[in-house]
C-alpha cells in the first residue's frame, strides 16, 4: 500500500515537472520563436536585445 | 507540486524580465534603435567618397512609449517561459536525489541558465543589430534551438553525473560548434562594426544579470514553498 502511493506520488511529481517544462516551452515560442508578423513586430526589441533568431 | 512550480517559475520570471527590462533600456536598446537607423538608411557608413567614418547618434530612447511596453511585456514572457523551465530542471534534480535547492545554489543555476541559453547561441549566432542580414530564419532557429538543448545536456552531465563519463557533458558543449551555425557566404552589413559588437556585448551582460536574478528568484521561491 504504501509502495503504491509512494510511485504515485512521483508520477505525480514528474508529470507536474513534465507540465512546467511544456508551458515554459509555450511561452516561449510566442516571446521568441512564432513568425506570425503581428508578434514578431511586437516582440521585435526584445528579440533582438536577447538575441533569438529574429528574421 | 504544480503550483509550487508554476507560482515560482512565472514570477521569478516576470521579476527577472522586468530587471532585465529595464537594463536593456539604459544599455542595449539606445543602440539597437543607433542600428536601425543604418538599417533604415536614414545614416549611411561609407556613405561618401568611400569614407568609413559615421558620427555617432545619441538616439537615446526616443520615447516610444508603447513600442517600450511591449518589450517589457514580452521580456516578462519569456523570461517567464526560462523560469519555468529552470525550475522544473531544480525540481527534477531534487527528486533525483541530486541537488538542494537555496537560492545560493540558484545564482550557479542561473549562471548555467545563461550559459546554456545565451552564450553558447551566440557563439555560432551573434546577438544581431536590426538591419544584419543572416541566413534563413528557419535553420537559424533549429540550430539554435538544438544548440541551448545540447549545451543544457552537457553542463547537467558535468554538474550531475558523478563519474568520468560526466567529460561526454564536453562532446555536448562542443557538438553544436563543431557542426557551425548558418551563415551566409557574403558578408552585408550596413552598420558600422563597432556598432554591432557593442550591441551583441551589451545584450549579453544585459541577459547574464537577467539570468542571474531569474536563478536566484526562482531558487529563492521554489525552496520557500517547501
Amino acid at each position: 500500500m504504501t509502495t503504491k502511493t509512494i510511485t504515485r506520488a512521483q508520477d505525480n511529481t514528474l508529470l507536474s515537472i513534465g507540465f512546467a517544462a511544456m508551458l515554459g516551452f509555450a511561452l516561449l515560442f510566442v516571446a521568441g520563436y512564432a513568425q506570425a508578423a503581428i508578434l514578431h513586430d511586437a516582440a521585435h526589441d526584445q528579440r533582438h536585445a536577447m538575441a533569438f533568431p529574429c528574421h | 507540486m504544480i503550483a509550487r512550480l508554476l507560482t515560482s517559475g512565472v514570477l521569478a520570471g516576470a521579476m527577472a524580465g522586468l530587471l532585465a527590462a529595464l537594463l536593456q533600456f539604459y544599455f542595449v536598446i539606445p543602440v539597437l534603435l543607433e542600428g536601425e537607423l543604418f538599417e533604415t538608411g536614414a545614416m549611411v557608413h561609407f556613405a561618401d567618397n568611400g569614407s568609413p567614418q559615421s558620427d555617432r547618434t545619441d538616439v537615446g530612447l526616443s520615447g516610444e512609449f508603447g513600442r517600450h511596453a511591449l518589450t517589457v511585456g514580452f521580456n516578462m514572457l519569456g523570461y517567464a517561459g526560462f523560469g519555468l523551465l529552470l525550475v522544473a530542471l531544480m525540481a527534477l534534480a531534487e527528486q533525483r536525489g541530486l541537488a538542494d535547492i537555496s537560492p545560493r545554489q540558484g545564482l550557479i543555476w542561473g549562471l548555467a541558465g545563461f550559459i546554456a541559453v545565451q552564450l553558447a547561441p551566440a557563439i555560432g549566432l551573434p546577438p544581431e543589430l536590426p538591419g544584419t542580414v543572416g541566413a534563413e530564419i528557419g535553420p537559424r532557429q533549429s540550430w539554435w534551438m538544438a544548440t541551448i538543448i545540447s549545451s543544457a545536456i552537457g553542463l547537467w552531465c558535468l554538474a550531475f553525473v558523478k563519474s568520468p563519463l560526466a567529460l561526454i557533458g564536453v562532446a555536448f558543449l562542443l557538438a553544436p560548434h563543431v557542426i557551425g551555425a548558418p551563415h551566409l557566404d557574403a558578408y552585408w552589413g550596413v552598420a558600422p562594426p563597432e556598432l554591432a559588437a557593442e550591441f551583441a556585448t551589451l545584450s549579453l551582460g544585459a541577459a547574464a544579470a537577467g539570468w542571474t536574478i531569474l536563478g536566484f528568484a526562482a531558487a529563492w521561491l521554489w525552496s520557500r514553498g517547501g
